[in-house]
């Protein structure tokens, strides 16, 4: 039995017969372990209680005593057709996450409904749920037909309202089966209670759903989940969400547009196999021809074809978080690897999922479904999720939970695509601005502790090379704080953010021919590393003064802050200092005069970037 | 891809999203044929690495067999092996005599709380699959434990679209279920198909085999000729007795394991 299982998850109001539903269809497939029933009757009897289909799933102490499901399971079983995974869901309100976890993983489902109370608010909700999740074949079952004496008459009446219901969302469910979960009616055949009903049973209809198609023939996306140095080679590994890989496929990486070519796909050799291709569904790792920066969260794709950028994403969400969703909330946004700082900048229609109505703006209620807009600090990468779910798909996070998901409509003021960034050609090269100049242009990255000396070396080598006829500036850290990046703070992620920019910033001018020189702490390892991928003529310099002589000057009092918990976050004393690796120059000011320090720096300046320099060598 | 490398796929997803997303993590070796194939899932991940610990909390009463397996295992693979060992417990004579489930709780669940709090892990590998129990059925693949080590099964984190939950608070830790959804004939065609090594005491001799592996006072062997890895996936493909049927802790109340399992165990 090497077929894929078909996933299948059973939803619908509490006590409607879910998870007698789900215990009976294993009863019929024989998918129940010897002794089991015999079990399950001791363990109702003990309690005093009449046997219980449901308790085959309904494991728990808490769901036995309180007769509900509290958390989502899954079973295998077997037809004839095919192998299955059934997924019971708990139907109670309260419990709605865990319903979400069981319906995301189907590609069906079934929902349960009660004959006697007929489409209550879960029915509803589920519904519309499993709509929104993108699961579009659902078979209803209308249950506990012993209640209502097997009237035709009243199957009637909730097969019409469910299905009008589900027609108000655009789903048409492919059967509506009477039965008796219970009593084992029209589950695995037909039963003499229905002699109306000419219809499939439940094992029937499900043996009708079509598995979902591959995502094999959609573009390529395969978001990077982490790089790896095991040895001297970067081996990139993540998922093919969807499309093929092969080797010699060359690959943009969205968001830095950076492109090289698949070397080799790599596999450990206890499976002796050489592999050159691979696809969707597969995880898989590999090396590029390029050295070029790759970083988690980044999605490779073919060109031409890549994903979306926007820095603002319209989406329709669940939310689950215990208290309610207002604008203004800020949140993280986990979308294939990537992980982004985002604000709800509106809501724009929360959803009444009974009504099929909606209202515009106000809060989003627990388990409310709403369209919002969301602002991100960097570009998201994405595909609606109507054209690939897999990257169009994201959940929310705040602290440590997650609290809700959301599936991605449309970006709003797109980027061009990663492919297309570099699109524009300059008439002027950069061969002819350096030869106006006399030099070429280029960032040199200065990185040391807070009062290393950054920032008086960077001050005083643009003074001497401005005398000498260059054209070059200075980005520092205090200024760009007070422009540029005045709504970052000191977190990681500001962090980072802010370095981006300057970077980005930093890398224009480069282009436009200037020599740059920047003092920034920049403290992390993997923030310079995306500076250095952005663009050509990069120099990172280590401004290496020690922390004990740092604090020592302290020019500006900002260790004694520090120390004394004044100053949160603070590099060298509460936050991290990542050294350079390998920096193209280490300025080592210990013992030396700013001067010496100065005259070293615009030695090696020149040496790179003067024309007549370069000429002579 | 047919359905073992969907599986296999899954679980190197898992392996990589744990090791990229935490810091301190090792894996739980119990020496039975779920943690080698864990174990064989994590080298392909790792392209023949295991960049982690493997925990084998040792409760002195395992079969021999299977510590003279472990250990030319570790050998032969060079696992960096950390062994626990609930060692006040045992000098106090702690045996299922004292009644499985507490000798259980003492030696395996409180072993394990040792050895992680000793080396401050804040995720910890566990090849528990969702057939071979009605609570573990309801497991999350990255599931939260509190500083007790606790599960609080009546309130799980939602868990979707392979978005872990990977932020939690200091003094907590994360279980990771790599197996969570095989079965157990899908390890046996998994380890077939790959020629995974295994105890010898999984194949039938003098007509029983065990089919499941914990300590020998707890674990009965089956009734068996299946003698190969062939005939043993022949027996399961019709076998209605489970797979735990053997395993006596499971058995002393209705919701033992249930409460071994809220208290920190596997
Ligand atoms: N009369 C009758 N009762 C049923 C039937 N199916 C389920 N029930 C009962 O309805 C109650 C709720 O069932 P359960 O499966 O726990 O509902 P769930 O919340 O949807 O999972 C239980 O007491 C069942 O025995 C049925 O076909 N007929
Ligand atoms: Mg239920």
């Amino acid at each position: 039995m090497s077929q894929n299982p078909l996933s299948i998850v059973v939803v619908g109001h509490v006590d409607h017969g879910k998870s007698t539903l789900v215990g009976r269809v294993l009863h019929e497939t024989g998918a129940l372990p010897e002794g089991k029933v015999e079990y399950l009757r001791e363990v109702c009897d003990k309690r005093g209680m009449p046997f219980e289909w449901a308790f085959v799933m309904d494991a728990l102490q808490a769901e036995r005593d309180q007769g509900i499901t509290i958390d989502t399971s899954r079973i295998r079983f077997a037809t004839a057709q095919r192998p299955y995974i059934l997924i019971d869901a708990p139907g109670h309100k309260e419990f709605l996450k865990n319903m979400i976890t069981g319906a995301a993983s189907a590609e069906a489902a079934v929902l349960v409904i009660d004959a006697d109370e007929g489409v209550r608010e879960q029915s509803r909700r589920h519904g519309y749920l499993l709509h929104l999740l993108g699961l579009e074949q659902i078979a209803v079952a209308v249950n506990k037909m012993d209640l209502v004496g097997w009237s035709e008459d009243r199957f009637r009446a909730v097969k019409a309202e469910i299905e009008a219901y589900l027609a108000g969302i655009g789903v048409r469910p492919t059967h509506v089966v009477p039965v008796s979960a219970r009593g084992g009616d029209n589950i695995a055949g037909p039963s003499a209670n229905s002699p109306w009903y000419k219809g499939p049973s439940v094992l029937a209809a499900l043996d009708g759903f079509e598995p979902l198609a591959q995502s094999e023939d959609l573009p390529l996306r395969l978001p990077v989940q982490d790089v790896y140095k095991f040895d001297h080679r970067r081996i990139v590994a993540g998922r093919i969400e969807s499309g093929r890989l092969k080797v010699g496929d060359t690959l943009v990486f969205a968001q830095s547009g950076a492109s090289a070519k698949v070397a080799t796909i790599e596999d450990w050799a206890g499976a002796n196999l050489t592999r050159v291709a691979a696809e969707a569904g597969r995880s898989v790792a590999f090396t590029l021809d390029d050295q070029i920066f790759v970083e988690r969260g980044q999605i490779a794709h073919l060109g031409g074809e890549g994903p979306a950028l926007s820095h603002e994403i319209r989406a329709r969400v669940f939310w689950l978080g215990k208290a309610p969703l207002a604008e203004g909330a800020r949140l993280k946004l986990k979308l294939a690897t990537a992980e982004h700082q985002v604000e709800v900048v509106a809501v724009e229609r929360v959803i009444d999922v009974a009504e099929l109505a909606s209202r515009r703006g106000g809060e989003v209620e627990r388990n409310a479904v709403a369209e919002l807009v969301f602002r991100s600090r960097t570009p998201v990468a994405f595909d609606p999720f109507s054209a690939n779910p897999k990257v169009g798909r994201f959940v929310l996070v705040d602290g440590y939970d997650i609290v809700g998901g959301g599936v991605v409509a449309e970006g709003v003021q797109k980027l061009p695509k990663s492919d297309n960034i570099f699109a524009v050609d300059h008439k002027v090269t950069a061969a002819t601005r350096a030869a106006a100049n006399g030099h070429g242009g280029g960032v040199v990255w200065l990185t040391g502790l807070s009062g290393a000396g950054k920032s008086t070396i960077a001050m005083e080598v643009e003074r001497r090379l401005f005398l000498k006829g260059w054209q070059v500036t200075v980005l520092d850290g205090d200024n760009v704080r007070h422009g540029l990046c005045s709504d970052l703070g000191f977190s990681p992620e500001d962090r980072a953010e802010n370095i981006r920019r300057v970077g980005e910033v930093a890398h224009l001018f480069a282009q436009a021919g200037l020599l740059v020189v920047t003092a920034f702490i920049s403290p992390y390892r993997a923030d310079r590393d995306r500076v250095r991928a952005m663009g050509e003529g990069f120099h990172e310099v280590h401004v290496a003064t020690g922390l004990d002589e740092c604090e020592r000057r302290d020019p500006k009092g900002l260790y004694r802050k520090a120390r004394a918990g004044a100053i949160p976050e603070f590099t060298g004393v509460s936050a991290p200092y990542e050294a350079p690796v390998d920096p193209e120059l280490v300025l080592d000011t210990a013992g030396r005069s700013v001067d010496q320090s100065v005259e070293e720096l615009v030695a090696y300046i020149e040496k790179r970037f003067s024309l007549s320099a370069r000429r002579r060598a | 891809m047919n359905d073992l490398d969907v599986l296999e796929s899954q679980s190197i997803h898992i392996f990589r999203e744990a090791f990229n997303r935490l810091d301190k993590i090792a894996m739980l070796w119990s020496i039975g044929k779920d943690s080698n194939v864990m174990l064989w899932l994590a080298k392909k991940a790792f392209l023949g690495h295991v960049p982690f610990p493997v925990i084998h909390v040792d409760t002195t009463h395992k079969i021999p067999e299977m510590i003279a397996f472990r250990d030319r295992v570790a050998r032969e693979w060079d696992l960096p092996m950390i062994v626990g060992k609930n060692e006040a417990a045992l000098a106090a004579g702690m045996g299922p005599g004292q009644g499985r489930v507490t000798c259980c709780s003492a030696l395996k669940t409180e072993g394990l709380k040792q050895v992680l709090s000793e080396h401050g892990f804040t995720g910890v590998f566990a090849g528990i699959r969702r057939d071979e129990e009605g609570t573990r059925a309801k497991e999350r693949v990255f599931s939260p434990r509190n500083e007790q080590a606790e599960w609080d099964v009546r309130d799980q984190p939602p868990e979707f679209w392979d978005q872990f939950k990977t932020d939690f608070a200091p003094g907590t830790h994360l279980r990771i279920h790599p197996l969570l959804a095989w079965t157990e004939l899908d390890v046996w065609r998994y380890i077939r198909r790959e020629g995974i090594p295994v105890v010898e005491l999984y194949f039938a001799k003098d007509g029983r085999r065990y089919r499941s592996l914990g300590c020998a006072p707890c674990t009965g062997s089956i009734e068996s000729t299946a003698s190969t890895v062939d005939e043993i996936i022949a027996e399961l493909a019709t076998t209605k007795v489970s797979e735990r049927s053997g395993r006596a802790q499971d058995k002393e109340s209705e919701d033992a394991f249930e409460r071994l399992r809220a208290g920190g165990y596997m």
